[in-house]
């Protein structure tokens, strides 16, 4: 059985790689997590991104919750927003998808633009 | 929702909203009396009367984008088909309560889920709400207080991946030997 004791050793663990990290976070994904969003799938698409980032080693990059975006035709939506403000809006998001969003999009600057809100709702 | 780790998850975005700074879950199982009970219990804004007694009817939300607000209205359809019910306790300025009960043999029960995918969720998202998840069987508690794992990590943020996949496996293993032998989808 686990040990909240266990927490030392992923504290002395962390510690050092804490303090290596500059404060700005280059962009936030937030990630609706209504009624709607919820019963759609958002929760593995939010593990989703947290898994990615971290398989990249990716540590200015937050992952927060938001309440209902007003599309729930479209769960699941995430919303990735850089430093500078900028907000591209991606829908009928899956794990898979998401993990795309982290490679193209956070690592390599690349808007995943098939996955939009401006691509999905033009192709009807 | 497919199963109650969703409806929490849903229901705990409402103390959020709520501006809750500490969020107390109980899953309590009754293997003798066949009950299986989840309340939520926060410290947020809280409820009036008038929208307290009006909050299970899914034309009442507080939100402004629409006129719908369904996430207390399908927890209670889902406690009522398998033999429960929901309430809800509110006083303004105080917090919320929710408490759901179901009847752990009934065939239209939703399985449990992933409780700990939707407390890391929950946490990652909202590192400074303080957490309570506490699991019992009649026979056995665990707990968990991420009060408590802040002060053991010290300057590590909880938002540390390696803390909420610690999280993430103690709440999964809590959830197994608790419930394991008692919700019958869970292995012990």
């Amino acid at each position: 059985m686990k040990s909240i004791a266990e927490l030392e050793a992923i504290r002395n663990k962390a510690r050092e790689q804490v303090s290596l990290r500059s404060e700005e976070d280059q962009y936030r994904i937030v990630v609706g997590m209504a009624t709607c969003g919820i019963a759609a799938g958002a929760r593995p698409v939010m593990n989703a991104f947290l898994e990615e980032l971290k398989k990249r080693n990716i540590n200015n990059v937050s992952v927060t919750m938001t309440g209902c975006i007003g599309v729930c035709r479209l769960e699941p939506i995430a919303e990735v927003i850089s430093a500078d403000g900028k907000k591209v809006t991606y829908v009928k998001l899956t794990p898979e998808k998401a993990r795309r969003i982290v490679a193209e999009h956070i690592v390599n600057g690349r808007v995943c633009v098939d996955y939009t809100i401006g691509a999905t709702e033009s192709a009807k | 929702m497919r199963d109650l780790s969703l409806h929490l998850l849903d229901i705990i975005q409402n103390s959020i909203t709520a501006k809750a700074t500490a969020i107390f879950v109980l899953i309590s199982a009754d293997r003798k009396k066949d009950r299986l009970l989840i309340r939520i219990q926060d410290n947020g804004i809280g409820m009036n009367e008038f929208l307290r007694l009006k909050v299970t009817d899914p034309f009442v939300t507080t939100r402004t984008t629409r006129k719908v607000g369904l996430g207390i209205p399908l927890l209670k359809a889902s406690a009522k088909l398998a033999g429960g019910d929901l309430t809800v306790d509110s006083e303004e300025g105080k917090g919320t309560t929710i408490t759901v009960d179901f009847q752990i043999s009934n065939i239209d029960r939703l399985p449990l889920g992933d409780i700990s995918e939707t407390m890391v969720s929950l946490i990652a998202s909202e590192p400074e709400i303080r957490f309570v998840i506490e699991l019992e069987n009649g026979i056995h508690c665990i707990r968990l207080d991420t009060l408590e794992v802040k002060e053991k990590l010290g300057e590590v943020p909880i938002t540390e991946y390696q803390v909420l996949m610690w999280i993430r496996d103690f709440i999964g293993e809590g959830v197994k030997k608790i419930f394991g032998g008692v919700l019958h989808e869970i292995d012990s």
